[in-house]
């Protein structure tokens, strides 16, 4: 049975990443190729095979388990090599595995010819190795394994063109950023550790089950511990403050940006909250902050991402808003919510990347949008697959989006919040705005692009190959599809929702639930106004620019400063320079190198050196060549032994 | 009554005359001739010890102290004649190269 | 009488191993380095070991001695000159030491005699254990506990013997 194997899965990837990384240099690039994309695809058909087998089960059967082996042992601290496969992770595993072999397919395309070709494969493969041992780990520190991992595969794989000055810069970036979450994390870890003394999911939870089963008030130990798990979770999955290594990564190659920085890696952290639901439900001022920092960041990235020109730097920021939808929905309680728009967002958001992607290789690299224009007659399957993708993230209904966002949205609404509510219908219409503007300017309206301008020997921009554009289609369908396993309650079942329930068995459930969750004629008009807002931004966008482009740039001039203030990312990156990165780099520079390196090591091993030298110096004069000296020596040493034998000793 | 110590006494004495004569005197026959007094002031305490232990031991000891010593004023002088054959002196101090 | 003798006999030996030590000229120093070893034999003679005292004199004061003449003779130290040498307070330096050597080897005498491992003092006769006296005790001990030692040491004087011609060739270029 597949099913009780299920953990070979990792394997398959990481033995690819081992050979590709150590022998692929020597090997041509078709079997560099067919290897990666081979491994991930055998995970994926264990994924769904035991998905299949899974799905089989009654539904209080579907927890496994596997132990591998118990790694470390020290004192009464035990931590186990050992995987969990339930309905959460099982959602998840698919999604890494799945994503993940259609973006290694396109990155046959994409990547051909390139030099390196084999570092990137390998990488690539030792990413779905290391993210799948963080969504199958079960415990802990196996989680923070794989959550490190990840982070190493993303520096990695950012910093593929190392030879290019700003992609080492933003693979550093991203690292250091993630480290300074993942402080937080340990410390979390820690705190668990120290309160339940243990760190496996299913003793923990049974755990905070029993010790807090009436809510307290006060803000004690789970709140700290959710609280630091979540300074992890800012660092991985881009909110405020840890978000600004994101826009950065986009150095890094569009397959890399699809699918790190897009469907997986950054999920991690709505991943991890999610895992910790019967945590997290018993912790409400953490939530209230998880909630607040999810719209806010959510805001802040839709503002951003209306003035972009860089058709990447608008999907990042789009990015970092759709995680903080996820956030949101994380923060008022609504974890399979989450889930849901995890999900879907992983497929339109892949979707856009891989289709922004195939705009830029057609387009010999060009990344303005203010330089593309015109390319639906060029690239059909690219246009019509990244409209799917678009609509479905501007939240039109039909699409997974709509049933996704309208979740979210709702559940806030019905847990109270209704100011958070309001600010997410504000960030939808900013969604639809900036993502039907990107399309805009892409596909529609007049070329701008100067290479066909100046009648370049190199003919008109053409639809990539077939590895490109499968992916897209199938993204695409996703996309449309995802969104009927999770219908809302006034449509039918919400099949996701029940699928996910015994992974949140643990969850708090003392709050009385809300009679507003019956309200559907309220979840109806709401979901009308999310729907109208939409529309309204895909209107404007529509006049902006495809009507009449001048008023965009008439409003640009009348609002100057604001219009700067959002190109330049709220300066967000220059106060975090003038703050905290200039201030630590005058202090290593002054204090740690010149100081402490410099002078006090340096000082102390050439001292060393200097003081034998000066020592020996003098003391070499002993030998002086006369013989007569030498015996006086001899005579003193003689005298020496016998006053030590007739005085000191008895 | 003259015990053993006296005896002692007389071989301490004569042994530090040699020995300074040894790291005083720069001719380098003389020095030699120094580590022949203190060579016998120990002669002097072996038969000592040999009459106030009543061992036969310390004059057989002594007798090979002398072949020894035979031998390495042999050998001693053989040296000495090369030395100054090579320095051209008797000068002991003028013998410095073996140092740093 | 043994007292006088004892007295006596010290007194020439010390006298002379300090004028070994002081005279400037070095026919002057082996002379009275033999005048010493005479001066020992002597009081080999009074403790009893009669043998040793004779070989005493044939050896050291009539054999070593003669070779140190020789040499002095072969090199010629009257004509040397010396000049002025590097170390200044070496003399000084050694017979504090020298002086302290020998408090510490009185001292060491002190605690022997203390434990009272000595068996008599000295009362003038001689000592015989047998019809052959001394050296018949001698032969008995040498060629029989310590036969190998003799038999080594001969081989050492012929090795002493070889060394000091080898040493002392010179070689003449061959034209």
């Amino acid at each position: 049975m597949v099913l009780e194997h299920f953990w070979i899965l990792i394997l398959f990837p990481l033995v690819g990443a081992a050979m590709n990384g150590i022998l692929g240099r020597r090997f041509p690039h078709p079997v560099i190729a067919w290897l990666s994309c081979s491994t991930v695809a055998l995970s994926f058909l264990v994924a769904l095979l035991s998905f299949y087998n899974f799905i089989r089960l009654p539904e209080d059967q579907r927890i496994l388990t596997h132990h591998l082996f118990t790694w470390i042992q020290s004192g009464n601290f035990i931590s186990e090599f050992s995987f969990l496969l339930d309905p959460l992770s099982m959602v998840m595993i698919l999604v890494v595995t799945g994503v993940g072999f259609l973006i290694h397919i396109y990155s046959l395309g994409y990547m051909a010819g390139q030099s390196g070709y084999y570092r990137y494969f390998a990488y690539l493969n030792l990413f779905i190795f290391m993210m799948s041992v963080l969504v199958l780990a079960d415990n802990y520190l196996l989680m923070f394994v794989g959550w490190e991992g990840v982070g190493l595969c993303s520096y990695l794989l950012i910093g593929y063109s190392f030879e290019k000055r700003t992609a080492g810069d933003a693979a550093k970036k991203a690292f250091i950023l993630n480290r300074i979450g993942d402080v937080g994390f340990l410390i979390g870890v820690f705190l668990i550790f120290r309160t339940f003394e243990s760190v496996q999911y299913l003793t923990v939870f049974q755990a905070v089950s029993e010790q807090f089963a009436v809510m307290g008030t006060e803000f004690g130990v789970l709140g700290a511990i959710t609280l630091l798990l979540f300074i992890g979770a800012t660092g991985k999955s881009a909110q405020i403050p840890l978000y600004v290594w994101l826009p950065d990564a986009m150095e890094g190659p569009t397959p890399v940006s699809a699918l790190i920085h897009a469907a997986t890696m950054v999920t991690a952290g709505v991943y991890m909250i999610a895992r910790s639901a019967p945590l997290y439900s018993r912790a409400p001022e953490t939530l209230f902050i998880i909630a607040v920092v999810g719209i806010s960041t959510a805001l802040l990235a839709a503002l951003i991402a209306t003035v972009q020109r860089d058709i990447k730097k608008v999907l990042a920021y789009s990015t970092i808003s759709q995680l903080g939808y996820m956030f949101l929905a994380m923060g008022v309680g609504a974890f399979g919510a989450g889930v849901f728009h995890l999900l879907t967002h992983a497929f339109f958001k892949a979707l856009l990347f891989l289709g922004s992607g195939s705009v830029i290789m057609a387009l010999h690299h060009e990344q303005d949008l203010f330089k593309m224009g015109g390319l639906r007659k060029y690239l059909p399957v690219t246009f019509y697959t990244m409209w799917m993708g678009a609509l479905a993230i501007a939240g039109v209904p039909l699409f997974s989006g709509f049933f996704s966002k309208d979740a979210i949205l709702w559940k806030t609404f019905a847990a109270g919040n209704e100011a958070l509510w309001l600010m997410g219908v504000v960030v939808a219409g900013l969604t639809a705005f900036y993502v039907s503007r990107l399309m805009f300017l892409t596909f529609h309206g007049g070329e701008r692009s100067e290479k066909h301008h100046q009648g370049a020997p190199d003919p008109s921009p053409k639809e990539p190959s077939w590895s490109v554009t499968l992916p897209l289609i199938i993204l695409a369908g996703f996309s449309l599809l995802a969104g009927y396993i999770g219908l809302p309650s006034y449509l039918g079942n919400n099949r996701l929702e029940r699928f996910l329930a015994p992974s949140f068995r643990f969850q708090y459930s003392g709050q009385a639930a809300s009679a507003m969750e019956h309200a559907h004629l309220t979840e109806v008009i709401l979901t009308l106004v999310t729907l109208a807002v939409a529309f309204f931004g895909l209107a404007l966008s529509y006049h902006f620019y495809i009507k009449d482009p001048q008023v965009a740039v008439r409003l640009a001039n009348r609002f100057s400063w604001l219009y700067s203030l959002l190109r330049k990312k709220f300066l967000v990156d220059e106060i975090y320079d003038w703050l905290l990165v200039g201030p630590v780099q005058r202090l290593s520079r002054t204090i740690l190198w010149k100081g402490m390196d410099v002078r006090v090591i340096d000082g102390l091993v050439h001292g060393t050196a200097s003081l034998m030298q000066a020592w020996s110096h003098r003391v070499k004069r002993i030998q002086s060549g006369y013989a007569r000296l030498y015996a006086t020596w001899i005579l003193g040493g003689a005298l020496l032994i016998l006053f030590y034998y007739y005085w000191i000793s008895p | 009554m003259i015990s053993a110590t006296h005896y002692l006494t007389l071989a301490a004495i004569l042994f530090a005359i040699g020995t300074v004569g040894v790291i005083t005197r720069r001719n380098v026959i003389t020095m030699f001739m120094c580590v022949e007094l203190m060579l016998n002031a120990v002669n002097l305490t072996f038969i000592t010890f040999s009459r106030f232990l009543d061992q036969i031991d310390g004059q057989i000891f002594v007798l090979f102290v002398m072949t020894v010593a035979a031998a390495e004023a042999a050998v001693g002088l053989a040296l000495i004649v090369v030395l100054s054959r090579h320095t051209g002196t008797l000068d002991v101090d003028q013998a410095n190269t073996m140092k740093w | 009488m043994t007292l006088i003798v004892f007295y006596g006999l010290a007194a020439t030996a010390v006298t002379a191993a300090i004028l070994v030590v002081l005279m400037s000229r070095v026919v002057y120093s082996a002379l009275a380095l033999i005048v010493c070893f005479g001066a020992t034999a002597g009081l080999f003679f009074q403790l009893g070991a009669q043998f040793i005292a004779a070989v005493q004199v044939i050896v050291y004061a009539g054999a070593i001695m003669v070779l140190f003449l020789f040499v002095i003779m072969l090199l010629d130290p009257a004509s040397e000159v010396f000049l002025p040498s590097r170390l200044k307070r070496v003399p000084g330096f050694a017979l504090a030491c020298a002086v302290l050597f020998t408090l510490v080897l009185l001292e060491a005498a002190d605690r022997w005699a203390a434990a009272q491992v000595f068996t008599d003092s000295i009362a003038g006769t001689e000592r015989s254990s047998g019809p052959g006296g001394e050296i018949e005790t001698l032969a008995h001990s040498l060629f029989r506990d310590y036969l190998l030692p003799f038999e080594v040491t001969s081989i050492l004087i012929l090795v002493a013997v070889l060394g000091a011609v080898v040493l002392t060739r010179q070689h003449h270029e061959t034209e």
